[in-house]
């Protein structure tokens, strides 16, 4: 379902150009997990935004459900990622303007499939019942990466990427946040990519990739 | 350690360049606008001063040939005969392509409170005989070549005059006769009556000295409101500059204070600095206002021309008092503009939180207070109007009404973009209301000032039209006559009648007198009974049978200015000269500053004081005007005693449109100010804003789409800011109509409302805010994705 082909992506800095993606390839089935490791700086979360269609990459290909996210201009990408692509980032994800519930149908009613019942269930499993009508601001950290996780679940997507979603949380919230964020995709049939450094988290899921000075390694 | 805290927190300023701009460029308009107009107003006050002086001629009784000069030999018989007179030569010289008027005196014989120049000095008057000098203004006496005799400049003479001693104006002036002879209050006794000794000459009676700064007090101080609520638009927008830096740099006031910097030092530096801002700012505005006022005092001296017949210089002169006082008000702005962020700062808890949202909800309730506080000046300005009197009340009340709406604004903002989510129905719709609804707070500055414009605009736009629809329609009305000719005394008058007797359709005198009306200076009129004044006199209230009864001479008609000050209605009585009239009516009487009453030309004749002016209306068909004048100035009348009715028409609406040309000038500047009032303020806002918009964007809108709904956010928050700015506005006409006008001018006016005009500018608000807004949505769209991304991976 997606093909990252031999990706390279350069940034500017001051003594020239610094590559920080080197002729990196990946495949992610529909339905499987992938986990992303490496050292920091590795180039992990910049892997994350052009899969995601946020930024283009240098060279390479990055083929989704037969498009490829290269070839396309930035509306088309923005329709990809408002349709098929959920995105988690450590922190700040949610919209500060609105309460928890309608922070976690937003997407979905981007998407134009809004299900006010799956919502309301995914807020129950996600522990948020009681959270509706805060704003984000008055939730804690493991508080707000569940609303972000409702909001992506809500929306069904078909591929979820994660950048270090419990990265903010200590160890016992950020199991339980993984578990919750693991069994929803699995429910919604969504295949799973996510930056994480710890091996036990990245235990869980059904394959491994490990970065290191932005080409893949094992 | 100051040094180096002190560098850290300008840095900051380096850093939002945009944010400086916008707080110098709103401090220096602010300034500008307010210290031009004191210069406009400084220079007509030492206007009215110069001319004072010359004035003081007119003061006195004197003699005036009937055509032509009086000749030295006349001159000679009336002192002879014991008269004190004062010969005075009066003509015009060309100064290399100029022409200045040159009047030349005997400083022996002039009555000391009559003479223009003041030669007490020591060797002054012996310098003024002998040396032939030139008295002059400095702008004319530049333009007096080497090749007239000395000049000695002084500022005390109205521009455009010369003074010089008898003989030298006789050499310059080529003339050995006399314009006019002055008489000394004081003459003896038993003198042999003036009208023996110069048959030919016109005994003219003294000019009741009108003050003309009294007259023009309101007019300055209309100018003086306007120049305080531009100022109050410009530091909207250094309130709101300083506001953001001060927010900004709070990270920066935690570390250094972390780090061991005093409270107190830490105050001290954010002070010095704004004083630093405040002292270039100000020194840009006051350059700024210099040029403003020079722009502007061209209208604003004929204005004051046409309306009050005072003489203003339409030169600028600058004076250290008047820098010196634009610097202080700008640091007064800055002071009042820092007071609130210094004072946060003060109170500051080291570790406080800096959420975006927290700060949103905690100023809802402020918003609810100061709505409070706006909803209890708009209730004192309605108990202002109803109660109060005075033109201060009026500003006072003006003042209250209009601080009371804009802070009722953010509040209002809010609850109608509450109310418009009700009827949203998609996702986009919600988040960009809710998103909005969260950006009142840090706009609402901005649109308070762009509320305050539109509301000047309305409310001035309205009192301006509502008057020209009155006045043109009223003079219409009122000059009914073609033609109105001024005769020199009763003889010419009577010869006039006798040669225009036959050549008119109706020959209409009027007289009249100068007169106390109960108790300061007016004039009393007379006239006879006419079907034009039946027809077209424009009455404002009258007694049943008003014309009949006039005729009669059973009362008296006033004008609206002196019923007002006198509470008169009709049939009250009114005490004119030394008699007790019933007021029969009252009629409007615009662009006159004092008082006035119409009797029967009857009654006037019977009053015995001295006619001081011998008119006459004269109607006839539009097609023999210039065969009358022809025929009247071949009997000797000079032209300017001849005024046509289109004449007249064409000068009176002259004198009304530059009357509000500076009005709309600064209307205009006000608007301009809050237009870059909502710009520096999007401005600024947009970086903070990227943290509301970088989810929305990660969740699948384009840059693009987010831009235009950036556009489309501040033209809504325009358009609902407009909507409150209308019955703002047209409350603001009712007050300048209703108790403004009245209070200043002595005249009300009914309002006429101008839907065309509100459309119009409602469409300009939309577009001012749409351009505004352009520049920060372009940044927006076009920003790279870098930036964006980075708000997910950045400890805020
Ligand atoms: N916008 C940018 N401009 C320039 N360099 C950048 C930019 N974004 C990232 N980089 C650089 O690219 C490299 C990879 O960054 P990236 O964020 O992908 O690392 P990461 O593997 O996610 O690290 P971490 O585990 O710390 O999150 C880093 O050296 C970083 O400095
Ligand atoms: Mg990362």
């Amino acid at each position: 379902m997606l093909q990252v082909e031999k990706l390279t992506k350069t940034y500017p800095s001051e003594d020239g150009q610094q590559t920080v993606l080197r002729n990196v390839s990946l495949a992610l089935a529909a339905g499987e997990s992938l986990a992303l490791t490496g050292e920091s700086g590795s180039g992990k979360s910049t892997l994350l935004t052009l899969v995601a269609g946020l930024d283009q990459p240098d060279q390479g290909a990055i083929r989704f459900q037969n498009h490829d996210l290269t070839q396309m201009d930035d509306a088309g990408r923005a329709d990809l990622r408002r349709g098929e692509i959920g995105v988690i980032f450590q922190q700040f994800n949610l919209i500060p303007s609105l309460d928890v519930a309608a922070n976690i149908a937003f997407h979905a009613r981007l998407a134009e499939r809004a299900d006010a019942a799956w919502c309301a269930a995914l807020a129950t499993r996600l522990g948020l019942e009681a959270h509706l009508a805060r704003y984000p601001e008055q939730l804690s950290g493991g508080q707000q990466q569940r609303v972000a996780i409702a909001r992506t679940l809500a929306a069904r997507p078909k591929l979820v990427l994660a950048d270090e979603p419990t990265g903010n949380l200590d160890e016992d919230s950020s199991d339980t946040v993984l578990d919750l964020l693991m069994s929803g995709v699995r429910e919604t049939g969504a295949a799973l990519l996510m930056v994480t450094h710890s091996l036990r988290q990245a235990d869980k899921l059904d394959r491994r990739l490990h970065l290191s000075h932005g080409q893949v390694s094992g | 350690m100051k040094r180096a805290a002190f560098s850290a927190l300008i840095s900051h300023w380096r850093k939002h360049p945009i944010q400086l701009v916008s707080l110098l460029l709103g401090l220096a308009l602010a300034t500008a606008l307010w210290s031009g107009v004191q210069a406009i107003n400084a220079e007509a006050r030492a206007s009215y001063d110069r001319a004072a002086g010359v004035l003081g001629q007119d003061e006195l009784q004197r003699l005036e040939p009937r055509a032509g000069t009086i000749s030295l030999a006349q001159y000679v018989a009336i002192r002879r005969a014991g008269w004190l007179a004062s010969p005075v030569m009066d003509g015009a010289i060309n100064l290399n392509g100029t022409r200045a008027r040159l009047i030349g005196i005997d400083p022996l014989s002039t009555p000391p409170q009559s003479s223009p120049v003041d030669l007490s000095g020591d060797g002054d008057l012996q310098a003024f005989v002998l040396d032939g000098l030139l008295f002059a203004h400095p702008e004319t006496a530049a333009q007096i070549p080497a090749t007239l005799p000395p000049v000695r400049v002084t500022d005390t003479l109205t521009p455009g005059l010369i003074i010089t001693d008898l003989s030298t104006a006789s050499d310059l002036l080529q003339t050995d006769s006399f314009a006019r002879l002055i008489l000394a209050p004081q003459q003896s006794v038993n003198l042999r009556p003036l009208s023996e000794l110069a048959p030919d000459l016109l005994l003219i009676a003294p000019e009741e000295g009108n003050d003309i700064a009294r007259l023009t007090d309101s007019f300055h101080l209309n100018l003086t409101a306007f120049g305080l609520l531009s100022f109050g638009v410009g530091l909207f927008i250094v309130h709101a500059a300083i506001g953001l830096a001060f927010e900004q740099r709070r990270p920066l006031f935690r570390t250094l204070r972390a780090l061991g910097l005093r409270k107190s030092t830490l105050l001290t530096l954010l002070a010095t600095e704004l004083f630093a801002l405040a002292v270039i700012a100000g020194t840009l505005g006051v350059a700024l206002g210099y040029l403003v006022a020079a722009a502007l005092l061209p209208d604003v001296a004929a204005t004051l021309r046409g309306l009050y017949g005072a003489q203003v210089s339409g030169a600028l002169t600058l004076n250290p008092a008047w820098w010196l006082s634009g610097l202080a008000i700008a640091l007064l702005g800055t002071a009042v503009a820092g007071a609130q962020s210094l004072w946060r700062t003060a109170n500051l808890p080291i570790l406080a939180p800096a959420q975006p949202r927290a700060w949103a909800i905690a100023s809802l309730k402020s918003l609810k207070r100061q709505a409070l506080v706006g909803a209890g000046l708009i209730a004192l300005s309605a108990v202002l109007a109803g109660y109060g009197s005075g033109l201060t009340t009026g500003f006072v009340l003006l003042g209250c009404l209009l601080v009371g709406a804009a802070l009722t604004l953010p509040l209002f903002l809010h609850v109608a973009l509450n109310f418009a989510s009700k009827f949203s129905h998609t996702a986009l719709s919600d988040w960009t209301l809710a998103d909005t609804r969260q950006q009142v707070p840090g706009l609402s500055l901005a649109l308070m000032a762009l509320l305050l414009a539109m509301a000047a605009n309305i409310g001035v736009g309205t009192m301006v039209s509502s008057f020209r629809v009155t006045f043109t329609g009223w003079l219409d009305q009122r000059l009914a006559a073609q033609l109105y000719v001024t005769a020199r005394d009763q003889a010419e008058a009577t010869d006039l009648a006798r040669l225009l007797d036959g050549e008119v359709d109706a020959l209409l005198p009027i007289r009249y007198i100068e007169a106390q009306i109960e108790g300061a200076p007016g004039q009393i009129y007379g006239i006879i009974d006419d079907i034009t004044y039946r027809e077209n006199w424009p009455l404002l209230a009258a007694q049943p049978d008003v014309w009949n009864r006039l005729a009669a001479g059973d009362g008296a008609l006033v004008n609206e200015q002196l019923a007002l000050r006198e509470g008169l209605d009709p049939g009250d009585p009114v005490t004119l000269g030394t008699a007790q009239f019933t007021v029969l009516g009252v009629y409007s009487d615009y662009g006159n500053p004092r008082g006035e009453a119409i009797v029967s030309l009857d009654q006037l004749g019977a009053k015995g004081a001295p006619i001081q002016g011998f008119n006459f209306a004269l109607r006839l068909p539009e097609t023999r005007v210039d065969e009358v004048t022809n025929l009247l100035t071949t009997a000797g009348l000079p032209a300017r005693n001849i005024r046509d009715q289109a004449a007249i028409k064409a000068f009176s609406l002259d004198v009304f449109e530059r009357t509000f040309t500076v009005t709309g000038a600064l209307n205009v500047l006000t608007l301009g100010v809050a237009a870059l009032a909502l710009l520096t303020s999007l401005l600024t806002l947009s970086t903070m804003r990227l943290p509301q918009l970088a989810p929305v964007w990660a969740m699948g809108l384009t840059r693009a789409k987010l831009a235009r709904l950036e556009l489309l956010r501040a033209i809504i928050l325009a358009a609902l800011t407009a909507l409150i700015a209308l019955p703002v506005g047209l409350a603001l006409a009712w007050v300048l109509l209703a108790i403004v006008n009245v209070e200043a001018f002595g005249w009300r006016l009914p309002m006429t409302l101008f839907p065309s005009d509100w459309i119009g500018l409602f469409i300009a608000a939309l577009i001012a805010a749409a351009l505004s807004a352009a520049w920060p949505a372009r940044r927006l769209a076009t920003r790279p994705a870098a930036d964006l991304i980075k708000v997910f991976a950045h400890e805020r």
